[in-house]
């Protein structure tokens, strides 16, 4: 892989001038995936409905330079293999030389993926289309104001999993998707963050480089849904590695394999909790037990993956 | 010189065969009965390696148009087929497809929507797609579900129309009855449908495309639905062109209404699809009996072709319009709106009456059309209201 010196001068595919919010994980989130595309690769990104897609796409200008398409919310996984399809079909027709290499992305925030579009990717999937799938899990649905998705943690506040006297946050636990879609046996599959960038390259790297569909599952922090300032994004990010919150790990051809935290670097729970004002609820006193409860999920999930990964 | 196969064949067959012609390079499709045919066939040719077709055979309808959308967007040429509850889980589809100006075609065999379940023939399923911003024909035969097959892809691909093409044939009725057809060999369909050069592919290799923009509040999506009207309502004429083309080349002529004995007709029933058959059977009778019946059929749906109608219906004493579905809470079913708007706009107030009939497949009788006519003097006597009624249940 390239040294950072190197990514540095890489040209952007997502350029300046976009209107996502500053601190917004999602464009740091695109820009180092994309950074694994290969500088001098032809790349057409697909993006589903939220955040990232009508940020940079508002008539008459677009942030992409390459060519892009947005079709709809649930469903940028069917819509880019309809893409690649085409590139095949073209190729047999005649109208793309033999040797011409294009790859294929799509963007999609939780919701998009985890939820609604889940039929969409698995479906794509399945069929080998050849692609790389990126969710950039944001923790809710933030293009329409923070509603919980099935990727919003346990007892974290959203405007749809409200908190008061009856409820503490979301009654449910995240889905673990990346597992889904391991369970699909393609051949690259793996979690990365913003906060490890290195990582992510080199997993985006892989993603591209793989022949037939890849999928990552980047943590991409939301300073207005998780209610902290724009600033702290990368390091929230770093915190949710740290608490196990976000293990980063990859299945490819099969082979599970993890980048565990270093036991110097392990912090508790709390440390992630603590400057997100969506689990600003979990420090009043009477929800302490939850705060364990938090706890105890996070390792369990973190050892099921490390048991994956012998 | 065009060489002609005879075959006996079912309307579905006969639509693979024009798509298998018309040789895209994708086709993403999803089985419903009673489209699944026309998909077993088409995955036939491409085992077969009779088309270079890239086929997707995705999870759902909903991925079947989107992925006919991306294809499309991509620069490919692109069909699909579908039915009844799959069309209806693309609607949201549909309007993405027409608003994205992408000439994706495709047929639906029209079924009968649930509830209750029913897998039969009606028009339930294509009128709740009208307003979506596709070209929509309607086939009366085997025959000609084949030629609005072939003649869509030239529509679609227009320079000029670049809209998406809906070619329907009735459930059942015409999708799975065999009946003599004929098929033209493949050179002159290909050369009849001509190649597609896209005007902004994903895929071009030299500028970037952008497709599916967002056109938020300022106007630009105002008035990219404005074009998109333009882009409908101007292509009647392309539509003429690209049928009457090809009716210099097979022989059948083509017109938006097939006008049958309507010039000196007092009674006209208006209808779509397989049941003008039977219209003209009963019409037959009745002008051996001096009653001067006629049909017209519609088979261009949108663009509704409201002066060609106008023109033909103009001298009618009483007009049925046949529904083969239901607008439910509206005065009449989507087609009778349509055609008493056709008839107010040409400044003829001719009596109507609009009829509810074989929804979820229920026999179109010689009896149920006889009863039609039968009402249609009495309208024009004054014996009867404008009202919508039924025909065939009870
Ligand atoms: C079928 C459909 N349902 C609902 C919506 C409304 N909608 C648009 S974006 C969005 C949320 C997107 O959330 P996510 O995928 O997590 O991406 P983010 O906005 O967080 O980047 C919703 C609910 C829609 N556009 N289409």
């Amino acid at each position: 892989m390239a040294n950072i010196k190197q990514l540095s001068e890489t040209r952007e595919r997502l350029v300046g001038g976009h209107r996502l919010c500053g601190g917004c994980g999602a464009s740091v989130a695109v820009r180092q995936v994309l950074l694994g595309a290969g500088a001098d690769t032809e790349v057409v990104v697909g993006s589903a409905t939220g955040c990232l897609e009508v940020s940079t796409t508002a008539l008459p200008y677009s942030s992409w330079d390459t060519s892009f398409i947005h079709n709809a919310f649930e469903n940028a996984a069917a819509t880019i293999s309809g893409v690649e399809a085409a590139y095949k079909g073209l190729k047999a027709a005649g109208k793309i030389a033999q040797d011409k290499i294009i790859k294929f992305v799509a963007f999609g925030g939780d919701g998009g993926t985890y939820d609604i579009g889940l039929q969409s990717l698995s479906g794509a999937l399945e069929r080998g289309h050849d692609f790389v799938y990126v969710c950039y899990d944001n923790n809710a649905y933030m293009n329409t104001g923070i509603q919980r998705s099935s990727a919003t943690p346990h007892y974290s506040w959203a405007t749809t999993a409200e908190v008061g006297a009856a409820l503490p946050g979301k009654p449910q636990r995240r889905k673990d998707l990346t597992s889904i879609v391991a369970a699909h046996h393609i051949p690259y599959v793996a979690q990365a963050s913003i906060g490890n960038w290195k990582d992510l390259v080199e997993k985006s790297e892989k993603a591209f480089n793989t022949p037939g569909p890849a999928f990552l599952n980047v943590l991409a922090p939301c300073p207005r849904g998780w209610r902290y300032t724009g600033e702290m994004t990368i390091e929230v990010a770093r915190l949710a590695f740290k608490t196990k919150f976000w293990p980063l790990y990859e299945v490819a051809d099969g082979v599970w394999s993890m980048k565990e935290v270093r036991e110097k670097d392990l912090l508790p729970i709390e440390e992630f909790l603590r400057v997100q004002g969506r689990f600003k609820h979990l420090f009043e006193p009477e929800n302490e037990h939850l705060r364990a409860l938090l706890q105890a999920e996070v390792d369990e999930y973190y050892d099921y993956i490390r048991e994956r990964c012998r | 010189m065009a060489e002609i196969t005879v075959l006996a064949a079912t309307g579905n067959a006969m639509v693979a065969e024009a798509f298998r012609q018309a040789a895209p390079d994708v086709l993403a499709a999803y089985p419903i009965t009673p489209q699944t045919a026309i998909v077993e066939n088409f995955a036939k040719y491409v085992a077969d390696g009779r088309v270079h077709t890239e086929f997707v055979a995705v999870e759902s309808e909903h991925s079947a148009m989107s992925a006919c959308i991306g294809a499309s967007a991509a620069g490919a040429r692109v069909a699909t087929a579908t039915s009844s509850q799959g069309l209806a889980l693309m609607y949201e589809e549909l309007h993405i497809a027409s608003g994205m100006r992408l000439p994706i075609v495709m047929a639906n065999a029209n079924r009968a929507l649930s509830a209750p379940i029913n897998i039969h023939g009606d028009h339930s399923d294509v009128m709740g797609a009208r307003d979506t911003g596709w070209i929509i024909l309607f086939a009366e035969t085997a025959q000609e579900a084949y030629d609005n097959s072939v003649i869509a892809f030239r529509i679609a691909e227009h320079p000029q129309v670049q809209l998406p093409v809906m070619t329907t044939l009735d459930g059942f009725i015409t999708t799975h009855a065999m009946e003599r057809s004929e098929l033209l060999d493949d050179t002159t369909v290909a050369a009849y449908v001509g190649a597609y050069t896209p005007e902004h592919p994903l895929l071009n290799g030299q500028t970037k495309a952008a497709h599916g923009m967002f056109a938020s509040l300022g106007g630009t999506y105002f008035e990219i639905k404005k074009a998109e009207r333009a882009a409908i309502d101007a292509s009647m004429p392309h539509i003429k062109a690209a049928g009457e083309a090809w009716a210099a080349i097979c022989g059948r002529e083509f017109a938006p209404v097939d006008a049958w004995e309507c010039e000196d007709a007092d009674y006209i029933l208006v209808v779509l699809g397989s049941a003008a058959g039977n219209a003209r059977v009963v019409a037959r009778e009745l002008r051996a009996q001096g009653i001067k019946a006629g049909v017209a059929r519609i088979r261009v749906y949108r663009p509704f072709p409201f002066e060609e109608l106008a023109q033909v219906l103009a001298g009618a004493r009483a007009v049925g319009i046949l529904d083969r579905s239901d607008s439910f809470g509206a005065q009449y079913g989507p087609v009778g709106l349509d055609v008493r708007s056709a008839l107010y706009g040409a400044g003829l107030l001719i009596p109507t009456r609009d009829y509810i009939y074989g929804l979820g497949g229920a026999d179109v009788t010689l009896d149920v059309l006889r009863q039609a006519y039968g009402e249609l003097q009495a309208l024009a006597a004054g014996e009867l209201d404008q009202s919508l009624s039924y025909l065939g249940t009870r």
